[in-house]
């Protein structure tokens, strides 16, 4: 809570820095496998590529959005405005692979379902899912207090995680109930390699991006702290 | 001993709560007028074909008592907020937790009547048979209330001290109240219609789970949010 | 702890600001039992700001305060139990009656709602205690703030512009009340506009520029109209 420029402030670190190219690497390598390699589904075709990135995107949404649980919860706990400065962004890289997975699932469905979009409970999910992002950062653009935007981002945000499994439930039941047809969404074992290496390569891929956007963030409040500390320069 | 103290806060938080919004001309009214307007224009978009109404009258009903609601909620803090009337209420040293509580209830019993006069005015517009099923539907009307009311008065809380809390509150409210609608909405059908599927079952534990988990999560958390 | 937990206030380099501006910038004050300070200050000193900070109200972006010994931003509850704060506003529920507000605070307080009656009376309100506060006026409505503040048993007053809306009679009760807290042992701090009301009750005055304490006056002084180099303070210092 008493945080000084001192403490907030977070040198750029070469470790970080090597560990960003990797995950570049990482993704290209990756991808570039996936793609050359699979062969074309036999219902969908080379259309089946454009889930190696949807599915592992989707796979990060959800991480992303544990890592706000988690440091909000931290948040609460322990009052250190570096937890809810690290969920906050988290959020936003979350927010960012969540716009990703929708539009690329939206991309993929047209053909595959006809329609660009169909209530299918995943897809369904990750939109309400985005929704509840979307407000935790509308929020936070709202409140100028830090540490008030910090104790009601840590509710917002936690409250927002432990309702995620709840919503896919409840989406599910609402597809399975009316017999929907669930979508054709299980993975033949050849794509399972490729899929894996991605969600690794994504993985490492979104904790850079946390990271950074967490670096950048301490170093907005760090110079917030010294110009403070100049304003009450000769107590 | 500390118990008792803290039930007493509730307990005074509500009777107070109840009787200056009972006082207040205004108030219940008004959310009530809203819902009932909100009904009859979901009747002009849905109709005036028999069936189609039918089919759409539970979702009409909640989304009415859902977009009322929201009214409700903000004024819970509203009066506090605009008397400054939250300073000494912060100032009296105990449990913050009791102050929730206390509105939890007040609001529970306002959304409760709201809805009981959204389903009357509703089945007749929409022209709906009561099942036999009925005492089930008040259960799950009930538990769909509880869900709306815990985490909107929750979110009003902090919405209401912000500048743009008429669209805060529906932003960050309505995606978490997914699964409240999902389950009131797809039971209130299935029960109105005979629940040949068995479903209403399902919706109703769903909805005991959700309202358990957000009332123990909302009380803990509180404090954190009023004090700041 | 601190150590002088004999202390009613004691304040060490309280700031706080409000987005850009700071309203405080370093506020240390110490106030003993007995004691009736003023705390004077042209308008948008920082007065109200900094009572709301000890009345718990408001946390310090920098320094600490401590009432009675206990902290204020960590043992805020304990503070609370021994502090009657009067704000700007009443902030009295209006649609109910005099007597329904006062029984809400003693029912939140775990006070016995025996003698609520008598409270009111102490104020002059025993004839409208059945009447809803929407239409009290303002002298009115701080004179249920007041007896609504002495529920507590308060040890300090902190009072934020006491006399503001008050008539000659409001202003003997009022002065009564700091009389009964500080005979008891307890103390009070008072932001004050004018001196005149306080006349004869205040041991020092201090007064804010700009968010310092930046003169203070003891004694007899303390109960005349500010002196003028006082006056030469209070208007705000050129650049910050």
């Amino acid at each position: 809570m008493n945080e000084t420029a001192a403490t907030m402030n977070v040198p750029r670190s070469r470790a970080w820095s090597l560990f960003g190219v990797f995950a570049f690497v990482a993704l290209i390598a990756a991808q570039a496998y996936a793609v050359l390699t699979s062969p074309a589904d036999r219902d969908m075709g080379h259309l089946q590529k454009i889930l190696y990135v949807h599915v592992p995107a989707a796979w990060i949404t959800f991480l992303a959005f544990l890592v706000v649980l988690v440091y909000s919860v931290r948040y609460m706990l322990r009052g250190q405005e570096k937890d809810d400065l690290l969920a906050a962004a988290a959020a936003e890289v979350g927010a960012t692979f969540n716009g990703l997975t929708l539009v690329l699932g939206m991309i993929w469905g047209k053909p595959t379902w006809g329609a660009w979009w169909v209530w299918e409970a995943r897809l369904t999910s990750t939109l309400v899912l985005f929704m509840i992002f979307v407000g935790y950062l509308a929020l936070r653009s709202f409140v100028d207090d830090p540490q008030q935007r910090a104790q009601w981002s840590a509710a917002v945000g936690a409250f927002g995680a432990i309702n995620v499994p709840i919503v896919y439930m409840s989406v599910r039941w609402w597809r399975t109930i009316h017999q929907i047809q669930s979508s054709p969404s299980t993975m033949d074992s050849a794509y399972v390699l490729g899929l894996r290496t991605n969600a690794i390569a994504f993985l490492l891929i979104m904790i850079y991006f946390i990271r950074r956007r967490y670096e950048l963030a301490r170093l907005r409040r760090a110079t917030e702290l010294i110009a403070d500390a100049a304003a009450l320069g000769g107590m | 001993m500390a118990w008792r103290e803290d039930l007493r806060r509730v307990r005074v938080i509500a009777w107070k709560d109840i009787t200056t919004e009972r006082r207040s001309k205004a108030g219940f009214n008004s959310v009530v007028a809203l819902a009932v307007t909100i009904l009859v224009l979901f009747g002009f978009a849905l109709g005036p074909e028999a069936q189609a109404l039918r089919d759409a009258a539970a979702g009409a009903m909640w989304l009415a008592a859902l977009f009322a609601g929201v009214l409700a909620f903000n004024r819970s803090f509203q009066v506090e907020l605009e008397s400054g009337a939250i300073e000494p209420l912060l100032l009296y040293p105990g449990s913050r937790w009791t102050i929730l509580a206390g509105k939890l209830l007040a609001n529970a019993l306002f959304v409760g009547l709201m809805l009981a006069i959204v389903v009357i005015v509703g089945v007749t517009l929409f022209q709906v048979a009561i099942p036999k099923a009925w005492p089930s539907l008040l259960g799950l009307f009930a538990l769909g209330a509880v869900g709306l009311v815990v985490l909107g008065t929750f979110y009003a809380a902090m919405s209401s001290r912000t500048r743009a809390r008429e669209v805060l509150l529906p932003l960050l409210l309505f995606p978490m109240l997914v699964p409240v609608l999902l389950a009131a909405i797809s039971g209130s059908k299935a029960l109105l219609t005979g629940d040949l599927m068995h479903e209403a079952g399902a919706w109703i534990r769903l909805l005991i789970a959700y309202d358990i988990i957000f009332v123990a999560a909302t009380l803990l958390a509180f404090e954190h949010v009023i004090e700041a | 702890m601190n150590a002088e937990s004999s202390l009613a206030i004691d304040a060490q380099g309280i700031a706080r600001r409000f987005g850009a501006r700071w309203y405080l910038r370093g506020v240390s004050l110490q106030v003993r039992p007995g004691e009736v300070v003023g705390l004077a200050g042209a308008n948008g000193s920082g007065k109200t700001t900094f009572l709301r900070v000890l009345a718990t109200l408001l946390k310090p972006n920098a320094g600490a305060a401590w009432v009675y010994g206990h902290d204020v931003t960590r043992a805020a509850d304990d503070v609370r139990r021994h502090v009657g704060f009067l704000a700007h506003t009443a902030g009295l529920y209006e649609d109910l009656t005099a007597l329904e507000n006062l029984r809400f605070a003693a029912e939140m307080l775990g006070r016995s709602p025996d003698g609520l009656e008598a409270s009111l009376d102490r104020v002059g309100l025993a004839h409208v205690a059945a009447n809803r506060v929407r239409g009290f006026s303002a002298g009115m409505q701080r004179r249920l703030a007041l007896a609504r503040l002495m529920l507590v048993r308060p040890r300090l007053l902190l009072l934020d512009e006491p006399y503001a809306n008050l008539d000659a009679a409001g202003i003997d009760i009022m002065n009564a009340v700091i009389a009964e807290v500080r005979n008891a042992g307890g103390a009070a701090l008072l932001v004050l506009h004018e001196l005149a009301p306080a006349a004869g009750m205040l041991d020092r005055v201090l007064t804010l520029v700009d968010g310092r304490i930046a003169a203070e006056e003891h004694g007899p002084a303390a109960n005349a109209p500010p002196a003028a180099s006082t006056l030469a303070l209070a208007s705000p210092a050129g650049a910050r």
